[in-house]
């Protein structure tokens, strides 16, 4: 299996994710997705609210099973691989949750440390300077000692942030990075994921609906809407697209191809239904 | 009326399928069990907060039960003149169902649904779901623990409530009401046998903890990760254990005197 | 937060207290403190009808106790029941023509062997039977008697 990884060390996709279909319970989240991503570069996967996206991070990290089409990642096929291999696959990927998912009962020192504890058997001076190698780098060294209870919603996803990079990550995913967050707060946070992605030579999969912050930093991004790829390219392209369904998005429209009002019967016969 | 055989059908399916589920749960726990060996800090910590901090209510209940069951069993014993029967009579009850029994129910209530709780909450705020991404196994790492704390505590509580218990009834029949203290103590030695009435009531709080344990971390870990979701699988948790502990007992009674 | 020493320490003190009630249960609560079959040798006695006698009722001798039933079979050569009990070692001077009788405690109490004592010369021993004995008083029998005895009179 390590063999296997070398060999796709240098390719470059990183991440594939072919023809994929997932219905949760009988609802169709996605109707045959395809999508590639680049080693190196920050890709984002757009889409409005409810349209699966935090469903297809799920599916990459092989937490759900498809019911149809493939995720490859660094040439292996993440849902055929068995327990053992999957959790060797999964300890190259990191994840910051939209809630930031800090271990409550534990503190921000001990969150970070967690990964590296679990996985490694390194001394505890050492694990002591990667912790704070971490948390310096997302500038939250000084809160080291703090309860995530006592945390900003921004600081802890910092924290987060840091627990997904301890073991250094090839791949790191974010769910909604930017979302209900203030102003400074997301700047931070768009600064911090471009830094690590040069920085740490790692590839970013962003997760988000905000249209301004994602044009801002991403190299590719993809589109969803209704289960299927509706616009593809990098930012430029997609400000300039024809797509009536991609022109509504970006610019925020309140109706267009996707309607203001969801289905009903005619406005008219609900109102005189009443009396009949 | 096909209304209603549908509806009975669906609900059917779903016991079916929640119960299919939840001993596939089992299965998964017994094949991680291995892993307390690698890490058996996890388990203090669990028993502090499943087992000690349960420890009062047990205690004090206990006792309060105990000095109840003396002075009621005293008022009817004395009618016949076999007042000097308090002893066998308290313990037998507190050993054989009232300790294991009554232990099980304040058990569900207080760390139960704490387990519950707690882990719902964890699955709500996606704590879960990031440990898997940390490619570490939340079942053997949350769920184990927890679950094994629970299975220990529960012999160890109801041996301390009925301990408590008959020394209660102690304090009220021979303090107070004026059984000989002799005859409490010697009656009683007579009368209850360490493996048919002492031994049974530990094998049965163990497979009430056993039960009410699995009934609590399943609700937990299986919860619908909202609010209401954890709230709605806390009580189930209670009410759940209350049925399998009162269905179960009846059946270990049956199999341990039923013979007599 | 309590440090881990603390857990530690009350985990601890929480599994000793339930061992111990454990203990106590066993020791004080139960029978195994005041019977140690190393301690007792074992008699033997036949009877027509034991009533309500079970293993672990006790043997007295003049309402003391000096042992226990550990053994109830039924001999299908000489159609009776076979009483195995062990009598504690410290009361080894029972005459050996003693006899066993089963008695009720009270009027509806529990039922125990009583044993009254002979005036031989040798000890039952290990292994020895007792021949004179008396079966269990059971009520309806008595009853019946006492019934048959009245309409008797009564003519």
């Amino acid at each position: 299996m390590l063999k296997n990884m070398e060999e796709h060390q240098h390719d470059k996709v990183l991440v594939q994710i072919k023809d994929l279909h997932y219905a949760r319970r009988s609802v169709k989240i996605l109707k045959g997705a395809s999508i590639e991503i680049q080693r190196g570069k920050i890709t984002t996967i757009m889409g409005p609210s409810g349209c699966g996206k935090t469903t297809l991070l799920k599916l990459i990290g092989g937490q759900l099973r498809p019911d149809k089409g493939k995720v490859i990642v660094q040439g292996q096929d993440v849902h055929s691989l068995n327990n053992e291999d999957l959790y060797l696959l999964r300890k190259c990927m990191g994840m910051m949750f939209q809630s930031g998912a800090l271990f409550t009962h534990l503190s921000v020192y001990e969150n970070v440390a967690f990964p590296l504890r679990e996985h490694t058997d390194l001394s505890e001076p050492l694990i002591r300077t990667l912790v704070l190698m971490k948390l310096e780098a997302v500038g939250l060294r000084g809160a080291r000692n703090l309860s995530p209870t006592e945390l900003s919603g921004g600081m802890a996803r910092r924290v987060a942030l840091a627990r997904a990079i301890a073991l250094d990550p090839t791949i790191m995913m974010y769910d909604e990075p930017f979302t209900g967050q203030d102003p400074i707060t997301v700047g931070v946070i768009m600064k911090l994921i471009r830094l690590l992605n040069d920085s740490l030579g790692m590839t970013s999969i962003i997760v988000s609906h905000d249209v301004k912050e994602v044009c801002n930093i991403s190299d590719e991004i993809y589109m969803i809407s209704d289960g299927h790829v509706v616009g593809q390219g990098d930012p430029s392209d997609l400000m300039h697209s024809s797509s009536g369904w991609v022109k509504q998005f970006m610019n925020a429209l309140p109706d267009g191809p996707v309607p203001f009002h969801y289905p009903a019967t005619p406005y008219s016969e609900d109102l005189l239904e009443r009396s009949g | 009326m096909l209304n209603w055989l549908q509806y009975l059908g669906r609900s059917g399916e779903h016991i079916f399928e929640r119960l299919g589920k939840a001993t596939l749960f089992l299965l998964q726990m017994m094949c991680g069990l291995a892993t307390l060996f690698k890490h058996p800090r996890l388990l203090v910590r669990e028993l502090y907060s499943v087992g000690v901090l349960s420890t009062a209510i047990i205690v004090i209940s206990g006792l309060t039960v105990g000095m109840v069951l003396g002075l009621q069993m005293y008022n009817t014993l004395v009618d016949f003149g076999t007042e000097d029967s308090l002893g066998p009579v308290v313990a037998l009850s507190l050993t054989r169902e009232l300790g294991p029994v009554l232990t099980a129910l304040l058990f569900s209530g207080r760390a139960g649904s704490a387990l519950t709780a707690e882990i719902g909450l964890m699955k709500a705020t996606d704590q879960l779901s990031v440990m898997e991404m940390m490619a570490v196994d939340p079942v053997k790492r949350v769920i184990i623990p927890r679950f094994v704390a629970g299975v220990i505590s529960m012999p160890l509580l109801a041996a301390m409530f009925s301990a408590v218990g008959i020394l209660g009834s102690y304090i009220v029949g021979v303090g107070l009401l004026g059984v000989d203290d002799g005859a409490f103590w010697s009656q009683m030695q007579h009368k209850v046998s360490l493996d048919r009435d002492i031994i049974n009531g530990i094998i049965k709080s163990f497979a009430f903890g056993i039960v009410v344990s699995w009934i609590a971390v399943f609700q937990g870990y299986d919860a619908v990760p909202t609010t209401e979701g954890v709230g709605r699988a806390t009580t189930h948790t209670v009410v759940h254990s209350a049925f399998a502990v009162l269905g179960l007992d009846f059946v270990l009674t049956a199999m341990m005197f039923g013979d007599n | 937060m309590h440090t881990s020493r603390t857990i530690e320490i009350l985990v601890g003190v929480f599994v000793a207290a339930g061992l111990a009630a454990f203990f106590m249960l066993a020791m004080k609560v139960s029978n195994i403190s005041s019977f140690a079959e190393k301690d007792s040798y074992v008699v033997k006695a036949s009877f027509d009808n034991i009533g309500g006698l079970k293993t672990r009722s006790p043997v007295r001798i003049g309402g003391v106790r000096i042992g226990r039933v550990t053994a109830i079979e039924y001999d299908d050569n000489k159609l009776e029941a076979i009483v195995t009990m062990h009598i504690y070692q410290k009361h080894a001077r029972i005459p050996k023509d003693s006899a066993a009788s089963i008695y009720t405690a009270g009027l509806l109490g529990e039922q125990y062997i009583n044993l009254d004592p002979g005036g031989a010369e040798g000890f039952l021993k290990n292994g020895s039977v007792i021949e004179e004995t008396q079966s269990a008083f059971v009520l309806e029998r008595l009853i019946g008697r006492f019934l048959t005895q009245a309409s008797g009179t009564g003519k």
